[in-house]
């Protein structure tokens, strides 16, 4: 049991995980990294075949060749999300070459992966490093997982690799189309997800690197959003995909009356602020009231005669209307949610696929997060100090990434539209059962009982009470929902194990989560 | 106390927000619960003693009860009990009744009744937002919105609402059952706050009448002091052939509305979009309604995806000389309270009317002009009225009077 220390945000944080020595949170911009990035041994090109052909039979194949061995990190991208058919089948070739205590390295998991529980539960699979909801982050939260899941953002994903904390030993890349020399993109093919860009750091920085594909063209494929360069072998599938699963046909917005009315406070504040001109910019997910948001926006934009500069996120078929209406001059693309946003990808040279090194790194030189005007983001619990709660809920359970949530934070306006209650639960509370992002980064809370702004943006305060929105403190708004409820709710009954770490953009640890029954 | 088992509420896997319950009143034993709460880590323990709380209340000290709970707010928690007990016992005469909000918006006369929202009256869930959807008035439904077999479990879920729950700026209505069970429904009702109630399928004045007593006893018996406003919905033949003695039969009467699904039945023909069939009998209750000094109000627009379709027909019934239409759906508020305002010129117009009849009656003239022009006595009733509605839609603020422009 490694030693418990107080970090700067109040919380108490071990000082080994997983037998790594770790640093406690220090506050936003105050731990100053030291050292060189990490990089991969040198290859040279007389180890590979001068035809570029760098395919293997099959995917036991290329991992034997890869040298899998028990103890390794297996690395992947999440862009297939619910409808990966890869991940299940490199932990059941792994299974089958007998090799145990693997790693699981994912950018995100999904409920599709749920077998992933059974190689934990034999010894293939030591645990998974990475966002873990459904399925596995009840497992996980059951304390059931041999170590401590560590939880980062996108950018901290790329981060931890670049800096050396997480070392992948194999990543194996599903390609939705790609050529024998191991260019890959997603844009087209049949299980077509838009950018692989999730998949690129593991491309650059793991020791060794497998593309799979089950849409294999003539070289060159292009756009090479992985390059070959970077790429040791080649799998051919019949199918690496359900496309259905990986882009939705069609996105919805919400329905709800009162989503709607938190979309339409949301962007009524937007327009309030004086950041809400000719040329600015905008971060909003793919989540029903996020959507609205935009969409309602959209309006305000046609009757302030404005337009946007660019907007960044999930890309969706009403993103792309925008685009295609000129309310924005570029759509930058973190992930692609349907078959829209895949379409204008491939088709349109102003929608273009960003990577979480261009979006979120914190250790690098700059980045486009910090560079947007507006971000409207998700929590599940929000406390009088505006910390914000995105993996656990206030049972104690984790059951969300991070995402890019943590790094959208440094926007220039971070705005949490969220219901003030959710069957029963408040969504503001004294303190957040598990803290994923200080207060200070958090300006304005839009439920539909009222607008809670940070005491420490006057001028959101000034221009929101001015325009006439249903400015109101926090407290206030706290006190009103609690009336409505029953009280504020018991805490969670949670064990002494930790489970889980949250870290924050810059590697040190936020936060900590403890085993629930 | 005697024994019985029954239940109350709603369970199953689409159920949110609301709970069941399975009561078993027993001879001995004392209290056994078995909860199983999706929010049970943070509410598990207040819903227990609230369950607790509830038997007390209620007298009942053996009994077993089994709850569902998807996230159930203590008003619906209660009221679930209640209804089990209730149905288990036959009889009973405690009650428990949550605490009474501080500060309902009174109601007056002549309100704002542009928009009123529908609510089904055992689906506690619609309840707790609907006042931030701004409507006029909210209407807790007992009649046709509540299955036959609920309709006593929804008069509990209507009281403890209109004791509990903060609806805004809105008025508390409640639509009654017909006949008899109508009559029942008061007692529920209106010791507990309810400002209007809606009374449907009103064919002569004798109905309302009747209603009206009914309100005036149990008013009396619990000591209410403040009336309680009626709005006869017509909906048939021949309660439109009766409309003026309906709009006269009640001093409380403050408002009149059609119902056409029912109307178009009994005359024996369809429903169109473009309302043909029903012309005459809108011009009828309209004019009833305008004779009697209440507010004439329009049938609801059913398609809820339909917005501009749903502006259409309140600018129709605008047109038509309504002051107000039913709403089904929260978004369909905005839409009705923005179509219901009036027209920029004639804001502009009736602020001149008003700012002159203010000065005439100032300097202690009998005669209001404007320019050249003598300005009649309705026609500034009429522009105070516009005011008022332009105030309440946003298109004037309170500082009109200093020179400030309309602002759309």
């Amino acid at each position: 049991m490694s030693k418990m220390v107080k970090n700067a945000a109040g919380r108490m944080v071990p000082t080994e995980v997983n037998a790594v020595p770790q640093t406690p949170y220090k506050g936003v911009g105050q731990f100053q990294p030291q050292g060189r990035k990490t990089a991969p041994s040198v290859a040279q090109c007389g180890d590979f075949p001068a035809d570029g052909d760098k395919r293997v039979a099959t995917l036991k194949e290329a991992l034997r060749k890869a040298g899998l061995k028990s103890g390794m990190t297996i690395s992947n991208h999440h862009h297939f999300r619910n409808g990966d058919l890869v991940m299940n089948a490199v932990f059941q070739a792994a299974a089958e070459l007998g090799v145990k205590d693997l790693v699981w390295f994912p950018s995100a998991a999904f409920p599709c992966h749920k077998p992933m529980i059974e190689h934990m539960d034999n010894g293939v699979l030591k645990r998974i490093e990475g966002s873990l909801n459904g399925p596995l982050g009840a497992y996980a939260s059951h304390g059931d997982m041999d170590g401590v899941a560590v939880l980062r953002s996108h950018g901290g994903r790329w981060q931890a690799v670049q800096d050396g904390e997480v070392h992948i030993d194999i990543t194996v890349l599903a390609a939705p189309t790609a050529d024998a020399f191991g260019n890959a993109t997603g844009d087209r093919g049949p299980s077509a997800c838009g950018s692989l860009n999730f998949g690129l750091v593991d491309s650059l920085y793991a020791d060794k690197v497998i593309v799979v594909t089950d849409n294999l063209v003539p070289f060159p494929c292009v756009p090479w959003q992985i390059q070959g360069n970077n790429v040791d072998y080649v799998v051919e599938l019949e199918q690496v995909g359900d496309p259905d699963k990986i882009v939705s046909g069609t996105t919805r917005i919400t329905k709800s009356p009162d989503r709607l009315l938190i979309a339409e406070l949301t962007a009524k504040f937007i327009r309030s602020t004086s950041y809400f001109r000719d040329g600015f910019s905008l971060q909003a997910g793919a989540g029903g009231t996020a959507l609205a948001t935009a969409i309602f926006l959209k309006e305000m934009m046609r009757e302030a005669e404005i337009r946007a500069r660019f907007m960044r996120g999930g890309s969706t078929k009403y993103m792309v209307q925008m685009l295609e209406e000129g309310m924005m001059d570029y759509l930058l693309d973190g992930q692609t949610f349907d078959l829209e946003g895949v379409r204008s990808m491939r088709e349109n040279p102003n929608h273009l696929a960003t990577s979480p090194f261009t979006s979120y790194n914190w250790h690098g030189k700059g980045n486009f997060a910090s560079l947007v005007d507006f971000v409207v983001l998700g929590a599940t619990e929000v406390d009088v100090d505006f910390n914000a709660n995105v993996v656990t809920h206030s049972d104690g359970k984790m059951l969300h990434g991070i995402g890019g949530w943590q790094n959208c934070l440094f926007a220039n306006v971070t705005i949490l539209p969220i219901p003030a209650f959710r069957n029963r639960i408040p969504v503001i509370v004294d303190e957040v059962t598990t803290l994923c992002g200080p207060g200070e980064l958090i300006d304005v809370v839009v439920t539909e009982r009222g607008i809670a702004i940070n005491p420490l943006r006057q001028d959101l305060i000034e221009s929101a009470t001015a325009a006439g929105l249903p400015v109101r403190s926090i407290d206030e708004l706290k006190r009103e929902i609690e009336g409505i409820v029953g009280g504020p709710p018991a805490k969670p009954r949670v064990g002494e194990k930790i489970v889980g770490i949250v870290k924050w953009v810059d590697g040190t640890i936020l936060d900590v989560i403890y085993e629930t029954s | 106390m005697s024994t019985g088992r029954a239940e109350a509420g709603v369970r199953g896997k689409n159920v949110r927000s609301d709970c069941w319950i399975d009561l078993e009143i027993r001879n001995s034993g004392g209290i056994e619960l078995e909860v199983s709460s999706k929010v049970e880590s943070m509410y598990g323990d207040s819903i227990r003693e609230q369950l607790l709380r509830g038997l007390t209340t209620l007298g009942i000290e053996h009994a077993r009860v089994e709850m569902e709970d998807t996230g159930a707010l203590p008003f619906v928690i209660d009221a679930r009990l209640e209804v089990a007990a209730r149905r288990a016992l036959g009889e009973l005469r405690a009650e428990i009744l949550p605490e009474q909000r501080a500060n309902p918006t009174p109601s007056a006369r002549d309100r704002f009744r542009r928009s009123r929202l529908y609510l089904p009256g055992n689906t506690p869930r619609l309840f707790i937002n609907a006042g931030l959807h701004n409507p006029d008035a909210v209407i807790l439904d007992l009649e046709d919105a509540v299955a036959a077999t609920q309709k006593d479990s929804a008069r509990i879920v209507v009281r403890n609402a209109l004791r509990a729950i903060d609806f805004g700026k809105a008025e508390l209505m409640v639509r009654i059952n017909q006949g008899q069970r109508g009559l029942d429904d008061l007692e529920w009702i209106v010791p507990h706050g309810v400002q209007l109630v809606l009374a449907p399928k009103i064919e002569t004045p004798e109905e309302l009448k009747l209603i009206d007593a009914k309100i005036a006893e149990v008013s009396a018996a619990c000591g209410r002091t403040e009336p309680v406003w009626l709005m006869p919905i017509i909906e048939s033949a021949l309660g439109a052939l009766q409309a003026l003695d309906i709009c006269r039969a009640s001093a409380n009467n403050v408002a009149v509305a059609i119902g056409l699904e029912d109307y178009t039945a009994d005359i024996g023909v369809q429903r169109t979009l473009e309302g043909e069939e029903s012309r005459w009998m809108r011009g009828q209750c309209i004019n009833a309604a305008r004779a009697a000094r209440l507010q004439p109000i329009d049938t609801v627009f059913s398609d809820v995806g339909d917005q501009e379709g749903l502006r259409q027909s309140v600018l129709e019934a605008k047109r038509l000389g309504f002051d107000g239409k039913g709403c089904i759906h929260p978004r369909q508020i905005a839409v009705v309270n923005q179509a219901f305002a009036p027209e920029t010129a004639e804001v502009k117009k009736a602020c001149r009317i008003v700012e002159a009849f203010e000065d005439a009656e100032a300097r202690g003239l009998g005669v209001v002009s404007l320019g050249s022009k003598m300005i009649d006595a309705p026609v500034v009733k009429r522009a105070q009225h516009t005011v008022k509605l332009a105030l309440a839609t946003g298109l004037l603020d309170e500082t009109w009077r200093k020179g400030k422009e309309v602002t759309s």
